[in-house]
């Protein structure tokens, strides 16, 4: 039996994992956080969360308590967040989220109040190898989330416990059904937590000023004009408003001037990449195989210090995405696209 | 061990026997005509008149609510209306930073509408700044709302001073103190008969949750928030929680008769944790030490100490407690009291209030003045 922290969002992944770690024998505490400022509608930290979060805590018979982590959630995952798109990336704050709340703050203040173990509703798996315990891909490949998890290292994931990474998603809301929790057919939440009302296009014209500019093509040709380069993201296709002969791509975004540059999808392509922020819990293999989207489909690369060249070219990604590594079903690590 | 009695107390047994009978044998309207109406009539008057008593008013100045945070925002809300109503010119309303949000969020509302809200600062025991008071105060402000005892310090705020200060600057304006945290430890008939409007919660001293009052002095024009059919003089149409006003006024009515004892008790106890944590914590701080606080509530910092983990670690231990004002959520945020009395972010999420109250025992108190400095001293080293 372990002391245990699970993070409890109020959705059903997490419900679950409570029940199955206190029906595992576990000391288990809920603790739900609250990130976000006022009342918002979606997402993870609204109080109709919260309040599920309890009420599933206390069917299950576990103390609750709700962590108010909202001034950090602002200075690490939002305002970077704001920052990212304002210098023309497209950042993960989900990424963030994990790095700096869940597997930061909340493990240190598990690890203050003597928590053997934190845990969450995660799909993925701390599976153990020679070289110390290693973050797997969930049984559920369909909603694997590894990738959002890249950054953990050795020592929280010797601290981690993903006790859904075993189910399917059916499973899941089977078990929590069986249990007769009152989140197993809730919804899940596919959007950024924060922005709620109105979009991200809304949220960060709230935020920086929109820098109206050019979309041009390879050839520096004026195609058309756009109201801030917050609305595209590189590899992007639809909503360019250009009208010309065969598909077009961004290829480019240029923060200092405003410019979109498009091209036709062979202008996409690319060698390599550079990483900054690269993490993770052991060298990846050479080669290896690498993820840049949350459900990308895996392609072969070898890491040679920041750089990751691929077995063959691949669509550019935009700078402030994550690409993480594989070792088949092992997430060794990964890193954030630099510019 | 629950130190938290600022935030609700348990029933006093005497309120809990006294309210059975109207939940189980009279179920007449106190409004109707016959019998079992006569018997929850007079039960409801008896109560009025034990609160009128208790509070040195008269038993027709006493509106029954649904506990402080209405009676705060029918005196509030009801007393700007009524004066607007009487000369549009009235349209200031004067309050504290460190009120409760009861009486923030009706100000905040009012200052929708139109009305010019000023909210004075405090000074760093917790004080209220008279003479920033005194420059908010002009002929148009309609309404001045300032606490009697502050439910994060358990500082005493000088109403007395205040009405005279409101009189000089502000003749026109009505002064509201919301007493929620006072009966316990003050006597309304004198420490609040400076207001004409004075808003209590019965389960701040043994009675239940969902009851209170707010005493209207005569002369004192309110518009109501709830219509209908002319309970409560007006004041507050519905049908009335025959009951829970029973049981609210026994409550108060036990409160002030044992006053005097249970403060002097529960006053050495406060004194004994206070400087017992003093003693064996460092970094350990006293909020509002050098001003006058109620007996049950000790305030205080602890240096890089999160208050949240804090108190996790103090429940699992058995000691409830609490961070000032907890959200809907349940999280702790920075105490608007606190920085309202200029302490910086940090050290306001450092803080803790324990409070005690009748129903505390020696035995409370000693455990908590051996797990606490346990507790904190682990932290810090982790």
């Amino acid at each position: 039996m372990a002391r245990v922290m699970v993070m409890m969002s109020g959705g059903v992944d997490s419900s679950v994992a409570a029940a199955l770690l206190r029906d595992q024998g576990h000391d288990v505490t809920g603790v739900t956080l609250k990130l976000w400022g006022g009342e918002s509608d979606s997402g993870c930290c609204s109080v109709a969360d919260v309040e599920d979060a309890r009420r599933v805590a206390a069917q299950l018979g576990l103390p609750h308590y709700v962590f108010n982590f909202s001034d950090a959630f602002e200075a690490d995952v939002v305002d970077p967040y704001v920052d990212a798109y304002a210098a023309g990336e497209t950042p993960n704050p989900c990424v963030e989220c994990n790095r700096s709340m869940k597997f930061g703050r909340v493990l240190e203040r598990a690890r203050q109040l003597d928590y053997d173990f934190i845990a969450t509703g995660h799909h993925a798996r701390v599976i153990e190898t020679d070289e110390g315990p290693a973050l797997a891909r969930a049984v559920d490949l369909a909603k694997d989330q590894s990738y959002v998890l890249y950054m953990l290292g050795s020592e929280e994931l010797a601290r981690t416990l993903f006790p859904v990474g075993e189910l399917t998603k059916a499973d899941v809301r089977e078990r929590a059904r069986a249990l007769g929790l009152r989140t197993a057919e809730k919804r899940e939440s596919m959007d950024v937590c924060f922005i709620t009302r109105g979009g991200r296009e809304a949220f960060l014209g709230a935020r920086i000023p929109r820098r109206a500019g050019t979309i041009i093509d390879d050839q520096g040709a004026v195609l058309g004009a756009h109201d801030g380069i917050d609305a595209f993201t590189i590899g992007q296709r639809r909503g360019l408003g250009v009208a010309v002969g065969e598909r077009r791509y961004v290829t480019d975004i240029a923060a200092g001037t405003g410019t979109v540059m498009v091209g036709t999808r062979d202008a996409l392509l690319q060698e390599s990449l550079r990483l900054r922020d690269v993490r993770g819990s052991r060298t990846p293999p050479r080669p290896m195989l690498v993820q840049f989207r949350a459900h990308g489909t895996p392609v072969a690369a070898t890491l040679d210090g920041d750089d990751v060249v691929f077995a063959s070219p691949q669509p550019r990604v935009s700078p402030g995405q994550v690409v993480a590594f594989y070792d088949g079903d092992v997430c060794c690590g990964g890193g954030i696209v630099a510019e | 061990m629950y130190l938290d009695h600022a935030a609700s107390t348990p029933m006093r047994p005497e309120a809990i026997a006294a309210m059975l009978p109207y939940l189980a044998d009279h179920p007449g309207n106190p409004s109707g005509a016959h019998g079992a109406s006569r018997a929850t009539k007079t039960a409801l008057e008896e109560a009025r008149e034990a609160v009128a008593a208790v509070c040195g008013c008269h038993p027709h100045e006493v509106v029954f609510t649904g506990g402080g945070s209405e009676g705060d925002n029918l005196a509030i809300k009801g007393a700007a209306w009524a004066a607007r109503a009487a000369d549009p010119a009235l349209a200031g309303v004067v309050t504290s930073g460190i009120e409760h949000k009861a009486v923030l969020g009706a100000c905040e509302r009012l200052e929708r509408e139109g009305f010019r809200v000023a909210r004075v600062r405090a000074t760093g025991n917790g004080v209220v700044d008279l003479d920033a008071l005194a420059g908010a105060l002009h002929d148009r402000t309609a309404v001045v709302s300032v606490m009697l005892v502050n439910n994060e310090t358990g500082v005493r705020q000088p109403v007395d001073e205040i009405a005279r200060v409101v009189r000089e600057h502000a003749p026109r304006a009505v002064l509201h103190t919301d007493a929620v945290q006072a009966p316990q430890w003050l006597d309304l008939s004198t420490a609040a008969i400076d207001a004409a409007l004075v808003a209590i919660s019965g389960h701040k001293f043994g009675g239940p949750k969902g009851v209170g009052a707010l005493i209207v002095r005569d002369g004192t024009a309110l518009v109501p928030l709830v219509e209908g059919g002319g309970h409560e003089r007006g004041l507050r149409a519905g049908t009335q929680n025959v009951a829970g006003i029973v049981a609210f006024a026994t409550a108060l009515r036990i409160t002030h008769e044992r006053r005097p004892e249970e403060t002097a008790r529960i006053a050495a106890w406060r004194e004994g944790l206070e400087h017992g944590l003093a003693a064996q914590v460092p970094g350990f701080t006293v909020n509002g030490a050098d001003a006058t606080r109620v007996a049950g509530i000790l305030h205080c910092t602890f240096d890089d100490v999160e208050a949240e983990t804090l108190l996790v670690a103090l429940d699992q231990q058995g000691i409830m407690a609490a961070s000032g004002s907890a959200c809907s959520s349940g999280a702790v945020d920075p105490s608007h009291v606190l920085l309202a009395m200029g302490m910086p972010r940090d050290r306001a999420l450092s803080s803790v209030r324990f409070s005690l109250g009748y129903a505390t025992t020696q035995a409370d108190v000693d455990a908590a003045l051996t797990i606490v400095p346990e507790v904190v001293a682990k932290l810090r080293a982790a």
